[in-house]
């Protein structure tokens, strides 16, 4: 079976081939034949207004559902500007696939019209990247790309393409098999080291589970559930596997880390075995390493090797799928033997001490106040409508924090924020993607009034494709989380975060042609909301905060994660226990 | 401490870049790279010599195992392996000395491959450490330029090659239903 036909055409094939429904991207030169092959509407595109913001709808996409979500750019400034979003998928492991257009094969090196090297340029920050030159290969690289974004540890994967391909003429071969032979994908966990693991598991006075974005990953929820069900053990989930685990479930403590609640801290401090599960022992949850779970022997499970000691020396290594490992590890553990008495009594000691270490500091919001909206507040009434079962997308900073700390998640892949990379400009352009992903789903886009700034000619892409986002400024008139550590480390001295000069957002939503408005007074704040929610288009809402607030608990830079700052004004330095 | 990798890796562009960019990402300096084919064309064999921190040496070598071009690394700094490398020298020497040149080229095993008035062109293979002596007793006796090929390892004990088998796509799965 073959067919003639242009290498545009044969990409578009191939990504339907994949089970692309839509893809998001900007045209130029090179990848007029692409665009040409697109009228045809074999594949939905949805036109960005900047390309960086193109990568970011791909991962909110992927974040989204799981599929690989794919972006295109055309050579050049349409390349480089997509580089953001690639890292921020590499840092995330994010599974995107980005085309990008290069110039015409002889041309290719003679610093001609919107030439960048974008092989070299995402080399470093892609999982994998291809040039490609020939129309023959063309096929098989789009498949592999899409193979090597969701396999193993997933990540971005970057084709440049040069224009001629698109324009060339060839057979079209459905490739049935690749090879790779140098990519290793480990799955199984090792046996005798899940054996180990489950003996320290029956032994820990003072387990804790640990786990992360592997878990959403490897769609191992389900797992998770039953093992931390199994081992009734304390949890933590970190800010990439924020609903990994039912925010209302009873073995759930909080996240841990900077802005982690105090009993995350204290009982990563605490504990005596720290199961690790898809986690990277990020420098924002472990504080000073070598201060990090100090008396805790390590089990860590995770499908890229390269993570599995890299910052803390684990007992037991595990290289493996998190979910399979998971499933092997509960098959063995409900098979066993009951605990002694000596450990049950100690899990209960435990327990009741984590229990009284979340009495002690709880992860709330503060009381309401009838003067001003306190940002906290913002998002105890969005988690309230929110209700766990919508899909709540941030940008970065005070925001982020107290969204993460303050709105639950009943399931994985609804919480979508930029994590390792810390992209500003992230929140709109993620809610687009999983907003197109799931049309019918409530969608939040939780914004800084810096990082709205960066994003927003993307309210042109929503008005125009109806998207029902429900967007959320929360305006504290200052690069927010910058203005915090200034405020606590540099004497308050505050420089360049002042937001002057911000829209009329009630006149800019109308300008594009949707409904928008700014309170300030408490009173407006739920009636805002429920409007928000109850819109059947988009809406644009500006909440004007209480300016000075902090995020808190604060563990600073260096400290370990039990020296947390608890709140203001006299910081309270919580000495390990 | 200097580390030897010796890397078999897919003979593609950018591949080299690729594992280049593990060391210099992390301000790694390469002392030494050498890179040719194999017996099978389309599979190189690097031998890498870089000061990395006793810490990150594994890491490094995870890294550079994780990259989807790179078919085996192994850090050979520990293991039993022969580490060679081969030097060119031209020495400019004075007539009168021409005979000791040789003698000592001939005490490091060495290979005259060019012979003038102005001197030798002298060719030696060994161990670094050896080379490093063997230019030292050259610049003895006059000017001299030196290029060394940089260092070759293989190890002494049997590593397999574990290769990945092919994996089936979407597309071929599709194939039967969808005609086009
Ligand atoms: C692209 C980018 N530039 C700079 C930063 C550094 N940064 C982190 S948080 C932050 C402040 C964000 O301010 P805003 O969007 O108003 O959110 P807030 O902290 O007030 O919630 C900045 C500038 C970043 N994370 N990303």
């Amino acid at each position: 079976m073959s067919n003639l036909m242009s290498g545009a055409k044969m990409l578009l094939e191939c990504l339907s081939r994949e089970g692309v429904d839509c893809i998001f991207g900007y045209p130029g030169g090179v990848t007029l034949p692409l665009y040409d092959a697109l009228y045809d509407g074999q594949i939905r595109h949805v036109l960005v207004r900047h390309e960086e913001n193109a990568a970011f709808a791909a991962e909110g996409y992927a974040r989204a559902t799981g599929k690989v979500g794919v972006c295109c750019a055309t050579s050049g400034p349409g390349a480089t500007n997509l580089t953001t979003g690639l890292v921020d998928a590499l840092m995330d492991s994010i599974p995107i696939v980005a085309i990008t257009g290069q110039v015409a094969t002889k041309l290719i090196g003679s610093d001609a019209f919107q030439e960048a090297d974008t092989f070299g340029i995402t080399r470093p920050a892609t999982k994998h990247n291809y040039l490609v030159k020939s129309l023959e290969d063309l096929p098989r690289v789009i498949h592999e790309a899409f193979y090597i974004a969701a396999s193993g540890r997933p990540g971005p994967v970057l084709v440049d393409i040069a224009k001629d391909v698109f324009q060339g003429q060839g057979h079209y071969q459905p490739v049935s098999s690749i090879h790779l032979p140098g990519y290793k994908v480990f799955t199984e966990g090792h046996t005798g080291q899940i054996r180990r693991a489950v003996q320290l598991i029956q032994e820990a006075q003072r387990p804790l589970v640990y786990a992360g974005g592997g878990i959403v990953a490897a769609g191992a929820a389900s797992e998770l559930r039953e093992f931390v069900e199994l081992t009734d053990s304390p949890a933590v989930l970190t800010l990439m596997g924020l609903g990994a685990l039912p925010a209302s479930h009873p073995n759930y403590i909080s996240m841990p880390g900077m802005h982690g609640s105090y009993a995350s801290n204290m009982a990563l401090t605490g504990c005596d075995l720290l199961i690790a599960l898809g986690v990277r022992f990020d420098d924002r949850v472990t504080g000073r390493l070598n201060a990090f779970a100090p008396h805790a022997k390590v089990i860590h499970v995770d499908i890229d090797p390269a993570e599995v000691g890299k910052n803390r020396a684990p007992e037991v290594p595990v290289v493996g799928d998190v979910k399979r490992v998971l499933a092997k590890l509960n098959k063995l553990l409900s098979a066993g033997e009951p605990l002694p008495e000596s450990v049950s009594a100690s899990r209960r000691d435990w327990w009741r001490q984590v229990r009284e270490w979340k009495r002690e500091h709880p992860l709330e919001a503060p009381e309401p106040s009838d003067t001003e909206i306190k940002p906290q507040t913002l998002m105890a009434e969005i988690n309230r409508r929110a209700a766990g079962r919508a899909t709540v997308c941030t940008d970065v900073g005070q925001h982020q924090m107290w969204a993460a700390q303050l709105i639950g998640f009943e399931e994985p892949r609804l919480w979508i924020s930029s994590g390792g990379l810390g992209s500003m400009g992230f929140g709109l352009p993620s809610a687009i993607g999983a907003q197109m992903a799931c049309p019918d789903r409530l969608v939040f886009a939780i914004v800084g009034d810096g990082g709205f700034q960066m994003s927003i000619p993307e309210l042109a892409t929503i008005a125009a494709n109806k998207l029902p986002i429900k967007i959320v400024i929360m305006n504290n008139g200052h690069l927010g989380m910058v203005r915090q550590w200034q405020t606590m480390f540099f004497n308050n001295r505050l420089s360049g975060v002042q937001l002057e000069g911000f829209p009329d957002i009630a006149k800019l939503a109308e300008a594009y042609g949707f409904s928008g408005c700014t309170i300030e007074r408490p009173s407006e704040l739920g009636p805002a909301l429920d409007r928000a929610v109850s819109e059947p288009g988009p809406f644009l809402l500006n909440v004007k905060v209480a300016q000075f607030e902090c995020v808190y608990p604060m563990v600073p830079a260096g400290n370990a994660i039990n020296e947390m700052v608890l709140g203001p004004p006299q910081p309270v330095a919580v000495a390990a226990k | 401490m200097l580390q030897v990798i010796s890397l078999v890796l897919e003979n593609k562009p950018g591949a080299l870049m690729r594992v280049t960019g593990v060391l210099s990402q992390r301000g790694y300096n390469i002392e030494s790279l050498t890179v040719a084919r194999t017996l099978d064309p389309e599979v190189s064999r690097m031998t890498i010599v870089v000061d990395v921190d006793a810490t990150l040496r594994q890491q490094v070598v995870k890294q550079m195992n994780k990259l989807i071009n790179v078919l085996q690394a192994s850090d050979l700094t520990e293991s039993p392996a022969v580490v060679r490398e081969l030097v060119l020298v031209r020495v400019r020497t004075a007539q009168e000395s021409r005979t000791a040149v040789l003698k000592e080229a001939e005490i490091f095993g060495g290979r005259v491959v060019d012979s003038s008035t102005e001197g030798f062109a002298i060719e030696v293979t060994g161990a670094p450490e050896k080379l490093n002596e063997f230019i030292d007793v050259m610049g003895s006796y006059g000017e001299i330029d030196v290029t060394r090929s940089g260092a070759l390892a293989i190890a002494l004990d049997a590593r397999k090659l574990k290769l990945q088998p092919p994996v089936p796509t979407k597309a071929g799965v599709k194939m039967e239903e969808t005609a086009i």
